[in-house]
């Protein structure tokens, strides 16, 4: 019970607000029990051609990206571009203080002497790589992201332990709360939640 | 669940895992082409300019063949060392090649007994007090009796290694008993160090000491590296020879050859690595009893030649490697392999040729006819070693794991 300012009384349980307005549906998750049952599912979902769609599992499943049909990731070539830069950076960053901005002789090398260039040069490719795969990953998987509508649901909680999901979001074309509800029920869900808020 | 139950099982084979009549043929044809090319080079070239080319030749494919050999046995005593799985199919080939260092030694022999020795060594004929200081203060390890026990020793550490793995392997496929697997695990690491010494010291004997002025702390691991990064190439070209041949279809995948070509990736790199760490410090100290090697290879021709080497031996094949795709497509994976494996040869005609007598990039016939010769009596031998044995350990307890074994 909490007293409010103006000295009323509100009984515990009564949301304020939000009980008349109509919920947000945001997508619908539903709970298959076994590996072989999410392996057919997913299949299923890609052949329905839904897009914005996940699966969700307690550990990682082989065989499970290539039953959602997932895409080879751009993140490769990203890297590639970002090991590129570091290289060319490596480079340029000493070629410049060495040879242009402050020559200075030493031990009687040559100015421009790429032997001694190696050990910057490769540092800065693996640091640019490294930072582009792990700015890159966080980057495209939309990280770091607080909250998940999938959180609306209690019994998705299992993901973590023992149960196996596929949710599909309401921004899917394909997405209708009735009938993708009974799509996943024809495909061995044995529950599936509304993820309301 | 599954595939514990899975693992349980004995794992059936359902491909061909014997030579047949595939192996004589070729074993036939090899060492027929082998012991011409070998006898024909050896007869002319051996009064030739007093054996100096012929020899050198020798020298080249002898440490090539002799690397492949090599990176065979640490291929198969590393996968008891680390307990491996994913690479059971892929052994047996590795044992094999493992097993030639009895041909190694012969050829070797032949090389040290035959007048190699005093026809490229200038150490071979010094003695020690005549003032030669750089000479006097090595003489203890650089003479005649000390290197021909250092010389048997090698080769009976190889010997008997690659023929204890062959042997309790192929005794495993019979009798099934998961305990010689445990006790090749249990000598494995003992392997490891006898293998890292005699390989170090055999590449400081036979080709550092070429020049015997000039000392590298890293030779024995450069050796090493390309000696490793070669024998992938060859295990890749083996299976994917085998397979032409309608053997091992079903066991060894697409995923056992993406990880053998990770690996050559891997010493792609390893051996600039190396090669990089070796020069960048002698050009940084700038020492003339250092650098006298390197300005060897740096002449006319030479420089082209040391240049193509990193290219060649680095560059391209780490670039052309780098992406998933271009290890799992079996065309691209086999060019690597090949390329890989010329680059390598290169790498031993860079060690072996330069020297003060040679200041102009120039190979000889030799060059070739011996690469021939021995490797006719290489693939010969090879070849005989599996025929009488199935080409994958077939009772190997971690079998059913390397037949499952995927890349995610």
């Amino acid at each position: 019970m909490t007293l409010s300012e103006a000295g009323t009384l509100t009984p515990p349980g009564d949301a304020p607000a939000s009980a008349d307005a109509p919920a947000y549906l945001h997508g619908v998750v539903a709970q298959f029990e076994t590996v072989d049952d999410i392996l057919a599912a997913a299949a299923k979902c890609r052949d329905h051609g839904f897009t914005d769609w996940d699966c969700h599992t307690p550990f990682p499943v082989h065989g499970l990206d290539k039953a959602m049909g997932v895409r080879n990731t751009v993140l490769p070539w990203l890297v590639f571009c970002g090991g590129l830069t570091g290289f060319l950076t490596g480079i340029g960053l000493q070629y410049f203080t060495n040879v242009m901005e402050y020559p200075f002789v030493i031990s009687g090398k040559p100015m421009a002497s790429w032997p001694i260039y190696v050990p910057v040069v490769f540092e800065l490719t693996v640091l640019f790589s490294a930072l582009t795969t792990f700015f890159g990953m966080w980057g495209m998987n939309g990280l770091p992201q607080l909250h998940h509508p999938l959180f609306f649901s209690e019994r998705f909680k299992r993901a973590s332990d023992d149960k196996f999901f596929v949710s599909v979001m309401a921004d899917d074309p394909k997405f209708d709360a009735a009938q993708t509800t009974t799509f996943l029920e024809s495909i061995g869900a044995t529950h599936v939640d509304r993820l309301e808020e | 669940m599954n595939a514990h139950a899975a693992s349980m099982e004995r794992p059936v084979l359902k491909d061909k895992t014997r030579l047949g009549d595939v192996g004589p043929k070729i074993a036939h044809a090899a060492l027929i082409l082998g012991l011409i090319a070998l006898g024909g080079s050896i007869a002319w070239g051996v009064t030739l300019e007093g054996g100096k080319p012929l020899w050198k030749s020798y020298l080249i494919n002898f440490a090539f063949f002799t690397s492949l050999t090599l990176g065979g046995l640490f291929f198969v005593i590393i996968q008891h060392v680390t307990h491996a799985g994913w690479s059971v199919v892929v052994r047996r080939v590795a044992e094999a090649v493992a097993c030639n260092a009895w041909l190694m030694a012969l050829l070797g022999a032949g090389f040290v007994l035959g007048g190699g020795m005093g026809s490229l060594y200038e150490w071979w004929h010094l003695h020690p007090g005549h003032g030669n200081h750089l000479y006097d203060i090595k003489a203890p390890y650089l003479n005649h009796t000390f290197f021909y026990i250092r010389f048997v020793a090698y080769f009976a550490i190889w010997i008997v290694l690659s023929q204890y793995f062959f042997r309790t392997s192929v005794k495993q496929d019979e009798s099934g008993d998961p305990n010689l697997t445990l006790a090749m695990e249990r000598r494995s690491p003992l392997a490891v160090i006898l293998f890292a010494l005699s390989l170090t010291f055999f590449a400081v004997d036979m080709l550092m000491s070429l020049e015997y002025a000039w000392f590298s702390t890293m030779f024995g691991v450069y050796y090493f590296a390309g000696t490793a990064g070669a024998f992938f190439a060859v295990a890749i070209l083996t299976l994917s020879f085998l397979q032409g041949r309608g053997l091992l279809t079903e066991s060894v995948t697409k995923e056992h050859y993406h990880d053998l070509g990770k690996l050559v990736f891997a010493f792609v790199v390893f051996w600039c690595y190396i090669a990089y760490s070796q020069y960048m410090l002698i050009w940084y100290a700038n020492i003339p009893e250092e650098t006298f090697w390197y300005q060897n290879r740096l002449g006319d021709g030479w420089k082209g030649l040391s240049l193509f080497l990193l290219l060649g031996h680095f560059f391209g094949p780490f670039l052309f490697l780098m992406s998933r795709w271009q290890k799992r497509r079996h065309g691209t994976l086999l060019a690597a392999a090949i390329w890989m494996l010329f680059m390598h040869w290169i790498d031993m005609f860079w060690l072996v040729k330069p020297g003060a007598d040679m200041p102009a990039l120039q190979s000889s016939v030799f060059d070739l006819t011996l690469f021939i010769g021995m490797g006719g009596l290489w693939v010969w031998a090879l070849f005989r070693r599996l025929q009488d044995v199935s080409l994958v350990p077939e009772r190997d307890p971690r079998l059913g794991e390397s037949l499952r074994f995927e890349n995610y």
